[in-house]
């Protein structure tokens, strides 16, 4: 399997100044929208069912960044998911742990007891989530806060205004320093905000942009805004690091985030994986979900499938 | 294909479609025993199994088939629009309500995938019915004068490739413009049309406005050169066409045909490439490419062919093939031997001319009329695999340098069906499309259809047109 990001490929050269960076990022081929959301509607017909069900299920709830990204996050809260996301269904233990709880760089240490001796990694938002409108000192400030108290994986935000006037290479810089800040053990996922980046062009630029400078995931959303992860702008950050790890030999995970609530939408995602990157893909080290609800669902239909029945809300915990 | 995540089976079920041993010809509003008493058998393309037995159509079934229709005329075409146009819609609603039932009978019969069926053959067809039902009280309002006149009985042959599809562009024009019919399903896939008689019976339709005659190319002979026949439609071969062109020749018939083709899917450098490898499998691939509006040759840009074919080649790993009605099948059956022999023997020319030849890793049924997905490089206008039209899942591949080359190379065929172009540019779509000489052109998409858009091609792809307001007046006196 391709180690994730070395500044080392055959693209670094197009990061040399903003004129080659624009002049790269605009070369990519154009997305057909109408062409791109027929071809994610068609995949979302696929019918996954019994022994292929179970499979998805299991796998969607190992990939789950289980997410508190409130003002009134407390301590207490987060002990509570952590203790979820290690353990997802009280009544079965042979349910797999979540990838990941995701909260904000000042509940890190909470995060980090909670899942204390589990495979469960602890990620945190910073670069002063969601709107990533601070100086950049701020932005390093809180990560670096972040990785010291222990985080093992940084969501960033990129400037979604100086991407949107075409200041690529401040985007790019950013994020450089970002990943050098986040140091060798944490890796960094680089979140565009599809919603707001708004045409498929862009998210397409986006991607890339991310790769070049070095991010390790790329995540859709900051579950912030109106328009989420959906199937189309997943599909499209597929085919990035597909083509991406074409060109460069470099494996970068993907994660869509926001408005992914039930087991029937989480499958459909793991079929765009299955059947546009494949396997390689498959593993909660390339690909996860940011989601909250999605796990109670996911663990409902779980025990339907074990048990026949549906046992309804009052059988998975709530936090 | 990715070995970690193997989808079950997810088999619809056969359950729903109630499939007689034996059917009879439908005429005058009942289903009867051909004169002579000769049946055939319609098998399942995709297991070889036999679905039932069909009475066989000959010349006194024929006659007795247009009298019914000529009897049935003359009440029929003096309703008014708006009372045709009730029967329609309610012809719709029933396609509807059975679209299920339909989409399982018709991946049966026809050997096409499940999905196929229900989300573009049973739709398509509902919304052909709706939209005709539609025009028939505003016929005034065509464009035609004041109160154009239907022609009378329309004999209509149809193909395998989309039987229930050609019936309802067929018949729903014919019904809503006043005519009555008589037509002629395909001998592979006869029952879906003869389901169309239940709904016709079932809709309270009058008597003789729709019969239907299984059988074959005697069959479909017989009732073009009918001499109380005042219309002839035909969609299928450009051979047959052209017989069908000299048999009506010197009579008062009025002629649709829409034959062959030899699509050309033109894709320029700056091109979207992930849309356009979908719309490229897509344009040769849907219904096993036994469609006339194929996408059959690409024609790529010489500076982007490595990239495209690598892109295509890994989409190409992924098409399913198997049991049509699993639902997760993108490739289902060839629909017939005979068929089938006619796609191996001219992928075996193209071998022996020397073309590449590539195909998926991918297993093949034991039983039923099977074709990998295949592609062909190094191929020159001077391949019969450019030239001919092969009806299955064969892609060819040329390539051009400018412009105006794709233009000549595209139009470079007897054929004139359709044609796609792939560019992010669109002043070049606008440019291209205005010299190519074809009747449907897509811009970065392909095989879409609406009853609302014209369908039909130019040169020995046919003439007349289907679908749309221009649909009409194959069968108006105009």
């Amino acid at each position: 399997m391709p180690t994730t990001a070395s500044p080392a490929h055959p693209l670094t050269d197009v990061t040399s100044s903003d004129s080659t960076l624009r002049r790269f990022l605009h070369g990519l081929p154009g997305v057909d929208a109408v062409g791109l959301e027929a071809r994610a509607a068609s995949l979302g017909t696929r019918s996954i069912k019994t022994t292929a069900k179970a499979y998805a299920i299991d796998l969607a709830i190992s990939m789950v960044d289980l997410t508190t990204l409130e003002g009134a996050d407390t301590p207490g809260k987060v002990r509570a998911l952590g203790a979820k996301a290690v353990h997802p269904d009280p009544t079965d233990r042979t349910t797999p742990a979540t990838a990941a709880v995701c909260v904000y760089p000042d509940m890190v240490p909470a995060a980090k007891a909670a899942v204390a001796g589990s495979t469960v990694k602890v990620a945190s938002v910073a670069t002063a989530f969601p709107a990533g409108r601070a100086p950049i000192a701020v932005k390093l400030a809180d990560v670096r806060e972040a990785v010291a108290a222990g985080a093992d994986e940084i969501d960033m935000v990129i400037d979604r205004g100086a991407f949107l006037a075409g200041q690529y290479l401040k985007v790019y810089d950013e994020i450089v320093a970002v990943k050098e800040t986040c140091g060798a053990d944490a890796r960094l996922k680089v979140i565009f905000e599809t919603g707001e980046l708004s045409t498929y062009d862009n998210i397409r630029r986006a991607g890339w942009l991310g790769m070049l400078a070095g991010a390790d995931f790329i995540k859709t959303s900051t579950g912030k805004v109106a328009v989420n992860a959906t199937p189309a702008n997943t599909l499209l950050m597929l085919e990035a690091v597909r083509d991406f790890r074409a060109q460069t030999g470099v494996q970068v995970g993907v994660k869509p985030a926001g408005g992914i609530r039930t087991s029937k939408d989480a499958i459909k995602f793991l079929v765009l994986v299955n059947e546009t990157v494949g396997e390689d893909w498959l593993d909660n080290h390339w690909f996860r979900f940011g989601a909250s609800s999605l796990l109670n669902d996911l663990l409902m239909q779980r025990q339907k499938l074990a048990t026949g029945r549906y046992s309804g809300p009052d059988y998975v915990t709530v936090d | 294909m990715a070995s970690a995540f193997e989808y079950a089976p997810a088999p619809e079920s056969r359950a729903i479609v109630d499939i007689a041993p034996s059917y009879g010809l439908f005429i005058d509003g009942e289903f009867t025993e051909a004169a002579d008493g000769k049946v055939f058998k319609t098998v399942s393309p995709s297991t070889e199994e036999v679905l039932s037995e069909i009475a066989r159509a000959g010349e006194a079934d024929v006659d007795r088939a247009v009298a019914a229709a000529r009897k049935a005329f003359e009440k029929w075409s003096a309703l008014p629009g708006s009372e045709r146009a009730k029967y329609l819609f309610r012809i719709a609603r029933i396609i509807q309500e059975r679209s299920r039932e339909l989409a399982v009978l018709e991946t049966l019969d026809n050997g096409k995938p499940i999905k196929e069926t229900r989300d573009a053959d049973l739709p398509l067809v509902a919304a052909h019915f709706f939209y005709y039902a539609g025009w028939a009280d505003k016929l005034e309002h065509a464009g035609y004068g004041a109160n154009p006149r239907p022609l009378g009985v329309a004999g209509q042959v149809i193909p395998w490739n989309f039987p229930l599809l050609m019936l309802a562009w067929k018949i729903a024009p014919a019904l809503a413009t006043g005519n009555t019919v008589v037509l002629k399903p395909a001998e592979t896939t006869p029952l879906s049309a003869l389901f169309f008689a239940d709904i016709c019976r079932q809709a309270g339709l009058p008597k003789g406005v729709v019969n239907i005659l299984p059988g074959y190319g005697d069959t479909g002979a017989a009732l073009v050169a009918h001499p109380d026949v005042d219309k002839v439609a035909f969609t299928g071969s450009t051979a047959v066409g052209k017989e069908i062109a000299r048999t009506v020749a010197g009579t008062r018939k009025k002629l649709t045909l829409e034959l062959g083709g030899k699509g050309a899917n033109i894709v320029f450098d700056d091109a979207p490439i992930d849309q356009a490898v979908e719309g490229i499998v897509n344009g040769i691939f849907f219904n096993q490419g036994q469609v006339c509006c194929a996408g059959s040759r690409l024609l790529v840009q010489e500076s982007i062919q490595d990239e495209l074919l690598d892109s295509l080649k890994r989409r190409l790993a992924t098409l399913r093939l198997g049991d049509p009605l699993d639902k997760n099948t993108d490739i289902g059956a060839i629909n017939s031997e005979e068929q089938l022999a006619r796609i191996t023997t001219l992928v075996e020319q193209g071998e022996a001319e020397g073309a590449e030849r590539w195909s998926p890793a991918c297993e093949i049924p034991a039983s039923g009329y099977w074709f990998a997905p295949t592609l062909f490089t190094n191929v020159t206008q001077a391949h019969r695999i450019a030239r001919d039209e092969i009806f299955g899942p064969v892609l060819s591949v040329l390539t051009f340098r400018t412009p105006d080359e794709a233009v000549a190379k595209a139009n470079n065929t007897p054929y004139g069906l359709s044609a796609g172009i792939w560019t992010e540019k669109g002043s070049r779509i606008l440019a291209v499309a205005n010299k190519l000489r074809a009747g449907v052109i897509w811009s970065n998409t392909f095989n879409k259809f609406d009853p609302t858009s014209p369908f039909g091609g130019y040169k020995e792809s046919g003439f007349g047109r289907e679908g749309g307001r221009h649909g009409l007046e194959a069968y108006l006196d105009v």
